[in-house]
C-alpha cells in the first residue's frame, strides 16, 4: 500500500513498489493525459511534477512518491487554462499533441525556475523532451510567450 | 490517390464524383447529406437516407439548432486535417464557423477507401466536399425562399442564415420547419455553383484548429488510452526477425513469479501477419511487461536473421549493375544515342540509411468479441489495408470486423501498415477476452516497417556549354507496396511492375533531354524485413539522389546550381504542366526557386567554412505537384566534421491553403523530419534486426538543434495540393549541396555523420554504413 496526493486528492495504491508511477496514474488512476513515449526516460512524454519538480513518471517507482504530491497535466490548473496551455492554443503548438502533456509539464517547471527564459534556458531544459512532429519551433515561441503573461501578470500584482 | 484510382477497382471517394448524385434527406432530428449511387437517385431521397437502403457515403448532417457535424474519415495525426476538411464544406455552405462540429468515423463500407497518407486529404477531398457543401447551399436558400415567401433569387446564404431584405431564418429553422429532401444527379452536382476564390469567407482564411484544444489540457483520448471493462493486457514477445520465424518451444516457469500474470500463448496466425510471435497476458500492463523478459523463447530462424546492412546495400549496387533488371518508370528514346554523342559525362552513386519512425505513440491495439462483432481499438492511417488481413486472421467476414477510430500518437507512414492490431486480435481469440497489446518501445521498433536502405547511380550526359542531352536515374530499395498490397503496383514501360511511391520524384520536372528512370524493388530487403511507407516515402531517397546530383552537375557544367537548375525549369514539352493539378508546370518550380534564392542571399559573400545549398522538389508525385525550393545554410567544423545547420529558407507553392496556420505547422514539421533524417537519426540492420531500439542510441533531432526558420508560400488560388511530405524531401539535399559550398567536401550518404565529413574532407567517400 502506497499513499500519495494525486492533483489535490489523496490516494492509496495496492501495488508493487516498482511499479511505475506511469502505469499507477495511467492505468489505476485513470487519468490518460500522461503519456507513454519510451519507457526510459528518455522523451519526456510521461512527465509530471513530483513536490513540484518534474520528473519522468515512467521511471519513477510507486513507492518513491509514497505521501509525495503528484500533478498531472490535469491538475496543472483546474480549468487547464495555466497560461502555458493558453499559450499552446494561441501558437497552435500541438500537432499529433502525443508529447504535449509532458512539454507543458516539463515548461511549468522551466518558467517557475527561469521566469524570463533565454533561449539558451529553453534549449537547456526541453532538450529531454522529444517531439516527433517536430513542432519545437512553436514550444519554444508557447514558452516565451506563457513567459511574458506570467511576468506581465506579475507586475500588475 | 490518383495512382489508386489508376490501379484498382476499389471505392475512391474522389471517383464518386463521376458516377454518382447526392441526396439530401431527413435522418433523426435533422437532415443528412449524402452522396448515392446513381441509379438511386431519382428514388424518394428521405426514404433512402432514413432507411440507409442506398450505398450511402455521408459528409455532414444538420441539425435543427443549425449544427453542422462534418464526419472525417482521415486520420487525425497532426496535421488537423478534420479542420481543414470541414471548412472546405463549411465555406461552400456560408456556415458559421462555430456550428460546425466533427465526428471521425469508425470504418464501415459507406466510407469507402479510409486512407490517410501521401499528402492527398485535403487535395483528393477538396472537390467534392466543395460540391457537397454547394449541394447544401443551394437546397437551404430554395427552401428558405419558401419558408420567407420570397424568390430565391432574393435570397443570400451567409453565416447560417438565409436573408432576403430585412427578412431571415435561421439554418436551424429550415431544418424544423422545411423540407430539404433533394436528389441531385452527378450531371446536376457537377453544375453546382461554387463560390469564386474571392468569395470565401474560411478557406484561406486564419483559424484556429479544434483538435488542439484537448491535446493541452489531457483531455485527447489516443489508441493507447482505450479501455474495455474485463480486459486483460499483453505485451508481445517479438521473434529475432520479421519474417521467417517459428517458436520452437516457450519456458515460462521465470514469469510464473510475477503477481498478475496469466499465461503465455505463440499465435496461431492465418494471415501470416505475425509468424513465430508469443503473447505475454497479464492483469495489468506492468506485470505482463515484467513477464515478458521473464518467459524464454526459443525460435527457429530463417535466412533474414544473417542479413545485414551493408549486405542489403551491397545486393542493391549489384541489382543496379545488371541493366536488365527492374522497371522502366522513364523511358524516352534516346538515350544510348544521347551518352554516346556526348562531351562528357557524370556518373554518381548516392545511399540512404535505414530509418525508423519512431511516432511517439508505440503502437498498440484493444481487442475484442462483441456481440459477434470484432471491435478492434487504435489508431490508424489505412484502414482498408488492414481490415481484410484482420477477417482473414480472425477467420470471420470482413463484415464482422469494425475498426474504432482514435486520434493518433504520429503516424508518419507507420499506421498506415496497421500489422499491429493483427497479434491483438488474435491474441484476444486465443484468450476469449478483451485484450490490450502494448508493444514496449523496442517492441515497437523491432516490429517497425522502417523506411528501407536505398542505392541509387544517376548519369548525366553533356553537350557543348554544359547542354544537358540525356539522364538516367537508377534506383532500389525494399519496396512497401510490393510486401503489403502488390494490386497497387502499375507497370513500367517494360511491363515490369513498380512500386510507384518507391521512385517518385525521379520522374522530375527538369528538361534533361532523353530521360530514363528505372525502379529496382531490393528482394534482399523485402525478405529481411517489412518495408514501409515512411513520411515522403521515395521522395525521401530519390530526391536526395537527384537534387545532389544536379549541385554535382552544375559544377561539373560550370555553371551555378541556381542558374543549372532554372536552365533545366523550361515548361516546356512534358514539363510544361497541364490544369488542374499542374496548372504552370516547372515555371512553378522556377519562381519558387528564384524566390528562394532571393530570400536567402544567393549569391552573397558567408564567414569562413560557411556555405549556402540549394535544392527543390515536387513533392510526391507528378500529378499532385508541390513546388517547393529551399535553401541551406550550415557552418562545417573542419576539425571534426561536425555540420552547424543554422539556417533552412523555403518557398512553397502549394495552390490554395485551406487551412493557412496548418500548412506552415506541416511545413515546418516536414522540414525538421528533413533535417533530422539527415543529420540527425538513421539506423543499420545487424543480423536481420535494426541495431537501435531506444533514444538512448537512437537521436531524432532535438530542441537545441532546430534551425532558424523562414517559410513562405506563393499566394495562389490554383488546386490545393498536398503539404505533410515535400518539405521533408528537398531539406537534406540543401543541407549536403552546402556542405560542399561551405568545404568542398561532398557527401552522397544519408545520415551525415561528422566522420563522413571528415573522410570528404579528406575526398575519401563516405564509408555509407
Amino acid at each position: 500500500m502506497t499513499t500519495f496526493n494525486l492533483n489535490g486528492r489523496p490516494l492509496t495504491i495496492d501495488a508493487a513498489d516498482d511499479t511505475p508511477l506511469l502505469w499507477v496514474i495511467r492505468d489505476l488512476a485513470g487519468m490518460k493525459g500522461t503519456k507513454f513515449g519510451c519507457g526510459i526516460g528518455m522523451c519526456g512524454a510521461c512527465t509530471v511534477h513530483l513536490n513540484g519538480r518534474a520528473v519522468r513518471s515512467c521511471i519513477t517507482p510507486l513507492a518513491a512518491v509514497a505521501d509525495a504530491s503528484i500533478i498531472t497535466i490535469e491538475g496543472l490548473d483546474p480549468q487547464g487554462q495555466h497560461p502555458l496551455q493558453k499559450a499552446w492554443i494561441e501558437t497552435q503548438t500541438p500537432q499529433c499533441g502525443y508529447c504535449q502533456s509532458g512539454q507543458i509539464m516539463q515548461a511549468a517547471t522551466l518558467i517557475k525556475d527561469y521566469p524570463n527564459p533565454t533561449d539558451a534556458d529553453i534549449d537547456a531544459v526541453m532538450n529531454g523532451n522529444l517531439c516527433r512532429c517536430m513542432a519545437y519551433v512553436r514550444i519554444r515561441k508557447a514558452i516565451k510567450l506563457a513567459a511574458a503573461e506570467m511576468q506581465g501578470a506579475a507586475a500588475h500584482e | 490517390m490518383n495512382k489508386f484510382a489508376k490501379y484498382q477497382d476499389q471505392a475512391v471517394p474522389a471517383g464518386l464524383m463521376s458516377r454518382r448524385g447526392f441526396l439530401i434527406g431527413a435522418a433523426g432530428t435533422g437532415f443528412t447529406l449524402a452522396f448515392a449511387g446513381a441509379g438511386l437517385v431519382l428514388a424518394d431521397p428521405a426514404t433512402a437516407v432514413a432507411q440507409h437502403a442506398f450505398e450511402p457515403t455521408i459528409w455532414y448532417h444538420i441539425d435543427q439548432d443549425g449544427i453542422v457535424t462534418v464526419n472525417i474519415i482521415r486520420a487525425e495525426m497532426g496535421q488537423h486535417v478534420g479542420t481543414a476538411l470541414a471548412r472546405i464544406v463549411a465555406d461552400e455552405l456560408e456556415v458559421k464557423w462555430e456550428s460546425v462540429r466533427l465526428d471521425y468515423v469508425d470504418t464501415d463500407p459507406k466510407w469507402g477507401l479510409m486512407v490517410t497518407g501521401g499528402s492527398w486529404s485535403v487535395w483528393q477531398s477538396f472537390p467534392y466536399l466543395s460540391q457537397a457543401g454547394a449541394a447544401g447551399r443551394i437546397a437551404l436558400i430554395e427552401e428558405g425562399a419558401k419558408l420567407l415567401r420570397v424568390g430565391k433569387d432574393a435570397c443570400v446564404a451567409r453565416d447560417g442564415m438565409i436573408t432576403a431584405g430585412h427578412k431571415s431564418i435561421s439554418y436551424g429553422d429550415i431544418v424544423r420547419k422545411g423540407n430539404l429532401t433533394r436528389s441531385y444527379s452527378a450531371d446536376q452536382l457537377k453544375a453546382m455553383p461554387l463560390k469564386k476564390p474571392a468569395d470565401r469567407r474560411l478557406i484561406g482564411v486564419p483559424t484556429k484548429a479544434i483538435d488542439i484544444p484537448g491535446k493541452t489540457n489531457g483531455t485527447a483520448r489516443y489508441g493507447l488510452d482505450a479501455e474495455v471493462a474485463g480486459m486483460v493486457y499483453a505485451r508481445p514477445k517479438l521473434p529475432p526477425t520479421r519474417n521467417g520465424c517459428s517458436v520452437t518451444s516457450i519456458d515460462d516457469s521465470a514469469a510464473k513469479g510475477v503477481k498478475g500474470y496469466i499465461k503465455s500463448v505463440a499465435l496461431d496466425d492465418p494471415s501470416g501477419t505475425v509468424p513465430g510471435w508469443v503473447v505475454v497476458y497479464a492483469d495489468s500492463f506492468t506485470a505482463a511487461n515484467h513477464a515478458a523478459d521473464k518467459v524464454k523463447v526459443v525460435w527457429a530462424t530463417g535466412e533474414a536473421a544473417k542479413v545485414s546492412e551493408k549486405d542489403i546495400l551491397d545486393h542493391g549496387a549489384k541489382l543496379i549493375d545488371d541493366p536488365k533488371g527492374g522497371s522502366l518508370v522513364v523511358a524516352d528514346e534516346g538515350v544510348e544515342q544521347a551518352f554516346a554523342a556526348a562531351k562528357t559525362t557524370l556518373e554518381r552513386s548516392y545511399t540512404t540509411s535505414t530509418v525508423l519512425h519512431f511516432q511517439l505513440e508505440p503502437v498498440n491495439a484493444l481487442a475484442f468479441e462483441k456481440d459477434g462483432i470484432w471491435e478492434i481499438h487504435t489508431g490508424n492511417q489505412w484502414q482498408s489495408l488492414i481490415l481484410p488481413t484482420l477477417a482473414k486472421a480472425l477467420g470471420v467476414g470482413e463484415d464482422k470486423v469494425v475498426l474504432r477510430t482514435y486520434l493518433l500518437g504520429g503516424g508518419f507512414g507507420r499506421r498506415l501498415n496497421g500489422d499491429y492490431s493483427v497479434p491483438a486480435a488474435l491474441a484476444s481469440k486465443a484468450i476469449g477476452k478483451p485484450v490490450k497489446l502494448v508493444f514496449t518501445r523496442p517492441d515497437d521498433v523491432h516490429f517497425d516497417s522502417p523506411r528501407s536502405a536505398s542505392v541509387q547511380r544517376l548519369r548525366m550526359a553533356f553537350g557543348e556549354g554544359g547542354k544537358v542531352l540525356g539522364m538516367e536515374h537508377h534506383a532500389t530499395a525494399g519496396w512497401p507496396t510490393q510486401v503489403m498490397i502488390p494490386v497497387f503496383m502499375p507497370k513500367g514501360k517494360n511491363g515490369e511492375p513498380y512500386d510507384p511511391f518507391s521512385i517518385s520524384g525521379a520522374d522530375h520536372w527538369y528538361t534533361v533531354g532523353a530521360h530514363r528512370v528505372r525502379a529496382i524493388s531490393n528482394d534482399l530487403a523485402n525478405n529481411t524485413f517489412r518495408p514501409g511507407w515512411l513520411r515522403s516515402v521515395g521522395p525521401g531517397w530519390t530526391n536526395w539522389a537527384l537534387e545532389s546530383f544536379m549541385d554535382e552537375a552544375a559544377h561539373a557544367a560550370g555553371i551555378d546550381p541556381v542558374a543549372f537548375r532554372l536552365g533545366l525549369l523550361d515548361a516546356q514539352g512534358k514539363n510544361a504542366g497541364t490544369a488542374p493539378n499542374a496548372t504552370g508546370g516547372a515555371a512553378r518550380m522556377a519562381h519558387v526557386l528564384k524566390r528562394a534564392a532571393e530570400k536567402a542571399g544567393w549569391g552573397g559573400t558567408l564567414p569562413q567554412d560557411t556555405g549556402i545549398g540549394v535544392a527543390t522538389t515536387f513533392g510526391q508525385e507528378r500529378d499532385m505537384p508541390t513546388w517547393c525550393a529551399c535553401v541551406a545554410r550550415v557552418k562545417v567544423d573542419r576539425a571534426t566534421g561536425v555540420v552547424k545547420l543554422e539556417k533552412l529558407t523555403l518557398v512553397v507553392d502549394a495552390g490554395t491553403l485551406v487551412h493557412p496556420d496548418g500548412a506552415l505547422a506541416q511545413t515546418e514539421g516536414a522540414a525538421l523530419w528533413g533535417v533530422s533524417m539527415a543529420l540527425h537519426e538513421g539506423t543499420e540492420f545487424v543480423n536481420g534486426q535494426v541495431k537501435d531500439s531506444n533514444l538512448n542510441t537512437y537521436t531524432p533531432l532535438r530542441m537545441r538543434d532546430v534551425p532558424e526558420l523562414d517559410i513562405e508560400f506563393v499566394q495562389s488560388t490554383e488546386v490545393p495540393v498536398g503539404l505533410g511530405e515535400p518539405g521533408t524531401t528537398v531539406v537534406g539535399p540543401a543541407i549536403g549541396n552546402a556542405i560542399f559550398a561551405a568545404v568542398g567536401a561532398r557527401l552522397r550518404h544519408i545520415p551525415i555523420r561528422p566522420a563522413d565529413v571528415l573522410l570528404a574532407l579528406k575526398g575519401e567517400p563516405a564509408k555509407g554504413v
